[in-house]
């Protein structure tokens, strides 16, 4: 593989991924404030209790032996319905959340799946694959854990905080601040942890990436493993990469632990001193019995909104880190744009011509195509022909626009390709990949698929023109048949009789075709060769080829070495010339 | 990801009950990290009952006594002790935390560490056959998520356990202080096991289908992305996305669902404490004024109660994670479990040197398709030192021939011998010695070039060096930075198809073996090398060779040829006189067309 371009290379802290994911879901904060004004009716619930304890001991006359019970019924009435109501506010609250969550995780799915759909395909390649899969199922299924759980609790707990410190205020501003005061050493003790998890969780998802690549070449080497004997070899590999996974999980384990107990016993002390400073200070702060009660009631209470955050620390972290990776997905320039208005160029034969067309990877210096300049007249039959990495495959796809030359220009009947209208390209272009990819459809719905409005008289038509009418009636419900997951319910051969009338229904004027290199029994060889003349008709025609028959037949080859291109002519001039192609004919004319 | 069929005949309905066993049996391997945090869970249960005894006894021995006297010395030592008991409290909380939580999470990792050593073990020693009849991704997904998803479970267990303590140690608490409060709490604590159990149970539907949307779009991405580039050429972007959204907004739709049941017990579960707590002050009063309570009493329940919010949460985490531990398991349990196949034989070759082949009645199909016989009673013999090509047409079963052959294909019915002996008596060592295969694909490790031709580091530098020599690879590698100590692979270098084979080719010819199969080896190497490598390698060895051909080139090197159609050897004889035969002449002259590059 060529080397592939990193789709992740920012690593930017919380607060900016946050506001990135903000701007590309906005939905997550529409009408934040009502779920705010929610969140501040759950915090009134939370300081419902202390005041009713210290009205209860101070009005209702606990501490006298001379209970008043028509009072306490009352405040506990009304206690009542504040909890009640409140707890209807807490439900409004949460389902206001999840349903602006679901909506800013839907929203973000959709787009990093359609980006990723837009990315040049230099940043797609199959080595990619399983990567791109990933930020749209588990990274932003990461997110989606913490906004079931961790995010209520981190919209609503600061905010029960600053009402119970405000109930405190309310009681003896002194005592509040005494509180506060002690709360502020936990915060550079928690950012100081925050580092060490970040850094303990990097370990980790890199200890599972070594696990997963070690199990990843045990399975598709499980042949060599076997045929070699190298079974214990590759189990210490694999007993490595667990162990150090194990580590990696534990040292992560023991900030955790260490979160919850900064907050604790910080808040112990916190009760030590109000309680220290009330009673002495009584007078001074004017404190009654049910005050100083419900203060150390508040300051009990202050502790739970700390320790559901720090409970959440873990699944936040993890959420940010996902969102960073579907964030820099979608901020992976897609280098190729569509002109808003393009030009079209009409139906029939394409004249194809290549002016210094250079070629590299992002991210990478090394050139796959440089300086390949070529004229190919509309309606030739031209092959190109050379080694694995000589770049012709790349100069295919550029003819494509699957990505853009990084110098030089392309130009089809004399316009340049970036100034094409995406529909013009996409009607005068096609390309027919080796794999023959279909969708898990039926075999008319996959020829369909190749132009918007095909008829079922534009099959019939282009399996006439393929003469492949027999063989679909052939098949057990004719066009109807199911081909299954990519294709696989056909062989590789009727995979491209099909994709070869998809390509004939589009009627391109320009037809790329990436011959297949898997070997097909010599019927459905000789039925392709004769579908292949019958598309090609009337049509330029561009193989990648990997038989030297191909580039025999073609009026013109173009022999691609190491990105450039080293030769071109008829097939009987590069044999004359006795160059790089002289040599690969003779090879095999020797052996016939 | 795509499919769902793990659950075997004897999968477990994913119930609290059933998970709750299967948790038991998790970590029944490790009693001591599990009890050390369990105990860790009930010093945190224990702590939290003290402290609110605290706090009771700090209303009314130092706030309500230092209010209505005058301060005295007495007092003030009241308040130290308060203070510090409150804070010695603080600290014992903390420490049962931490120690449930550090070694929850040990438990925990250790569970996983397990499964995937279970999970080693089956892939490294379980044939072939079987590895090969479960798709590749699905054997990662064992690895990665479900390994990770059965111990979901296991992180809010030992709180959960502690819960029970909690409710014991309150229950004691309120029957010290007032019998009639413990009316209260037998009100209470009931309630909230209900409202949890409703939970799981209403909860259980939605979260099912939450976990087939993600699959599904799992497996919408795969399929879309697989084929970007033919997205991309038919331009259906939108088409695709549109097939995207619909998997997203069901899965969204049932994630709210989830959401608002969720919604629902959150409001509950933080009610009911404050629930209790009015009714304890409001039966309190009454108690108060009988003079059976003091409130101290009423502030101690009060913060008891409160205390209990967070940790019946924990409960209703643990009964909503239990069910996808459950379906984990279903998923992973068939693979752990399988039994592993009998111990090989232990027969020895008489000496070194070229071996025999001796095949009668071959018969082998792939399990999914039983019917289908890849290999059709198939007969073949091979003297010692013989070169044999084996020629044949796409899926006439050269390349099942050849895995046979070197004994990795199992569940092959008929004879092998090898030396006279049947491949399935030699010992796997003796195997290794007798017979070495060259696959058409060459696997790479992404190691050193040298580790991947030596494989368990046996050979001596000079070996490896003279295989690469054969190999026609020597050149190369001394060319690169790190010669031999080269990396491969995603860290390392890139390697054509032509020097990946040419590499695997070395990997064979180290090992001096007395059968050397390949199997279409050196399909991606340059005609002329190919043939200086064929001609090295039939001087440098007097190895029995077995060589699946087609370039004619190759062919042509043959002693024999072993003509296979259908999965059964149609003609054996030389090229010369096979080519009188129409099938075989159409055959070779059709695969002299594909040496084009």
């Amino acid at each position: 593989m060529t080397a592939a371009p990193k789709l992740d290379q920012t690593a930017d802290g919380a607060i900016s991924v946050i506001k990135r994911g903000l701007r590309t879901t906005p939905e997550l904060v529409e009408g934040l404030v009502i779920t705010v004004l929610l969140g501040l009716a759950v915090a009134v619930g939370q300081v419902t209790i202390p005041i009713v304890i210290q009205r209860a001991i101070d009005t209702g006359g606990l501490t006298t032996g001379n209970v008043d019970i028509g009072a306490v019924v009352r405040l506990v009435g009304v206690g009542l319905v504040i909890v009640l109501f409140t707890a209807l506010m807490g439900f409004l609250a949460k389902r206001r959340l999840v349903s602006r969550a679901e909506a800013s995780l839907a929203s973000l799915r959709n787009q990093a799946f359609n980006h990723v759909h837009k990315l040049s395909l230099a940043d797609h390649n199959e080595s990619q694959t399983g990567v791109l899969i990933s930020r749209v199922t588990s990274d932003v299924d990461s997110l989606g854990r913490f906004m079931d759980w961790g995010m209520y609790s981190w919209i609503v707990q600061p905010i029960v905080l600053l009402g119970v410190f405000v109930a405190m205020a309310f009681y003896s501003i002194p005592l509040a601040l005494i509180a506060i005061a002690t709360f502020i050493p936990v915060i550079p003790v928690l950012v100081w942890i925050q580092r060490r998890m970040v850094r303990a969780h990097d370990r980790r998802r890199t200890a599972i990436g070594g696990v997963l690549g070690s199990f990843g070449e045990a399975i598709s080497g499980a042949e060599v493993v076997r045929a070699y004997g190298a079974e214990d070899r590759t189990s210490d590999r694999l007993e490595e990469a667990s162990e150090e996974r194990y580590r990696a999980g534990l040292q992560a384990n023991v900030y955790m632990s260490g979160v919850y107990v900064v907050g604790d016993i910080l808040g112990s002390i916190m009760l030590a001193l109000v309680l220290i400073v009330g009673v002495s200070q009584r007078e001074a702060l004017d404190l009654t019995v049910g005050s100083l009660t419900a203060l150390v009631f508040l300051t009990v209470l202050s502790l739970s909104p700390v320790s559901e955050l720090g409970e959440t620390l873990n699944e936040a972290q993890q959420a940010v880190a996902g969102w960073r990776k579907v964030l820099n997905l979608l901020d992976t320039p897609i280098e190729k744009l569509d002109p808003e208005a393009g030009s079209t160029l009409p139906v029939g034969p394409v004249e194809v011509e290549a002016r210094n067309v250079a070629f590299s990877y992002r991210g990478s210096d090394e050139r796959v195509l440089s300086d390949v300049s070529v004229t190919i007249p509309s309606g030739t039959r031209v092959a190109i022909v050379g080694e694995t990495g000589s770049g012709k495959s790349t100069f295919a796809r550029l003819l494509c626009r699957l990505a853009d030359p990084v110098g030089g220009e392309l130009l089809l009947n004399g316009v340049p390709l970036q100034s094409l209208s995406a529909e013009s390209r996409k009607a005068v272009v096609r390309l027919v990949p080796q794999d023959g990819f279909l969708f898990n459809a039926t075999i008319g719905e996959n020829i369909a698929f190749g132009r918007e409005g095909t008829t079922a008289a534009d099959i019939d038509r282009a399996l006439d023109v393929l003469n492949l009418a027999d063989w679909v009636d052939s098949l057990p419900s004719g066009l109807n048949t199911e081909v299954g997951d990519r294709g696989s319910f056909l062989s590789v051969g009727e995979r491209q009789l099909v994709s070869f009338a998809r390509a004939t229904v589009a009627n391109p004027g320009l037809l790329i075709l990436d011959e297949a290199t898997s070997s097909v029994d010599p019927q459905t060889d000789q039925a392709l060769t004769r579908a292949l003349d019958r598309l090609a008709e009337g049509r330029t025609l561009i193989s990648i080829a990997h038989r030297l028959s191909t580039a025999e037949a073609a009026d013109l080859v173009l022999v691609f070495d190491r990105g450039r291109l080293a030769e071109q002519g008829s097939h009987d001039e590069l044999v004359a010339a006795g160059g790089i192609y002289a040599g690969l004919f003779e090879a095999w004319t020797v052996n016939n | 990801m795509v499919d769902d069929e793990g659950v075997g005949i004897d999968a477990q309905k994913p119930t609290v009950g059933v998970g709750l066993r299967l948790v038991r049996q998790l970590v029944r391997p490790y009693p001591l990290p599990f009890a050390i945090s369990v105990f860790g869970a009930a010093l945190f249960a224990a702590g939290t009952v003290v402290s609110a005894a605290v706090l009771g006894w700090v209303v009314d021995e130092v706030i309500v006594v230092n209010f209505e006297s005058d301060a005295s010395t007495s007092t003030t030592t009241n308040v130290a002790a308060g203070a510090a008991a409150v804070v010695a409290i603080g600290v014992l909380r903390s420490v049962g935390v931490v120690l449930r939580r550090y070694f929850a999470g040990m438990t925990a990792e250790l569970v996983e560490k397990r499964t995937r050593t279970g999970l080693a073990t089956q892939y490294l020693k379980q044939p072939l056959s079987w590895l090969r009849s479960v798709p590749p991704g699905r054997l990662m997904a064992h690895v990665d998520s479900d390994a990770h998803v059965l111990i979901h479970a296991l992180h809010p267990l030992p709180f959960s356990i502690g819960v029970i303590f909690l409710a014991l140690f309150t229950g004691i608490s309120l029957y010290l202080i007032d019998p009639w409060i413990v009316l209260v709490a037998f009100v209470l604590f009931p309630v909230m096991m209900v409202v949890n159990s409703i939970y799981s149970r209403v909860v259980q539907k939605p979260l099912a289908s939450v976990q087939k949307g993600v699959a599904d779009i799992a497996g919408v991405a795969h399929e879309s992305f697989e084929g970007a580039l033919i997205v991309k050429t038919l331009g259906r972007q939108d088409a695709e996305a549109a097939r995207f959204d619909h998997a997203t907004q069901r899965l969204r739709s049932s994630r709210i669902s989830v959401g608002i049941i969720g919604a629902v017990l959150n409001a509950v579960l933080r009610a009911l404490p404050q629930l209790g707590v009015l009714s304890v002050v409001l039966l309190g009063a009454y108690r108060v004024r009988a003079g059976a309570m003091t409130p101290g009493d009423i502030v101690e329940v009060s913060a008891l109660f409160s205390a209990l919010v967070v940790p019946l949460h924990v409960f209703g985490f643990l009964l909503e994670s239990l069910i996808p531990t459950v379906v984990a398991w279903n998923r992973l349990r068939p693979v752990i479990e399988e039994t592993l196949p009998v111990a090989p034989g232990t027969a020895g070759l008489a000496a070194d040197g070229p071996v025999s082949v001796e095949v009668r009645g071959l018969r082998f199909a792939y399990p999914d398709a039983p019917e289908d016989l890849v290999l059709k009673n198939l007969d073949l013999s091979i003297a010692p030192g013989e070169l044999v090509a084996v020629v044949g047409p796409t899926g006439s079963g050269k390349s099942t021939l050849c895995a046979a052959l070197a004994g990795v294909l199992d569940q092959a019915e008929g004879e092998i011998l090898i030396g006279g002996l049947p491949i399935g008596s030699l010992s796997p060592t003796e195997r290794l010695a007798a017979v070495t295969l060259v696959f058409q694909e060459p696997f790479l490790f992404a190691e050193t070039i040298r580790s991947n031709i030596d494989l368990d580091g046996k050979l001596s530098d000079e070996a490896v060096v003279q295989a690469a020599k054969v190999a026609a690879i020597d050149e190369w590698i001394m060319s690169q930075p790190d010669k031999y100590a080269t990396l491969l692979g995603e860290r390392g270098v890139t390697v054509s198809g032509g020097q990946r084979q040419r590499i695997a080719l070395a990997r064979a010819l180290a090992r001096n073996v007395g059968l050397v199969i390949l199997d279409d080896a050196t399909s991606a190497i340059d005609t002329i090398i190919e043939q200086q490598i064929l001609g090295h390698l039939r001087s440098s060895t007097d190895a029995t060779m077995l060589v699946v051909a087609n370039r004619l080139s190759t062919i042509d090197l043959a002693d024999r040829i072993i003509y296979v159609r259908d999965g059964t050897v149609v003609a054996s004889g030389t090229h010369d006189e096979l080519l009188k035969r129409d099938d075989y002449h159409d055959l070779v002259m059709a695969y002299a067309e594909a040496e084009a590059a």
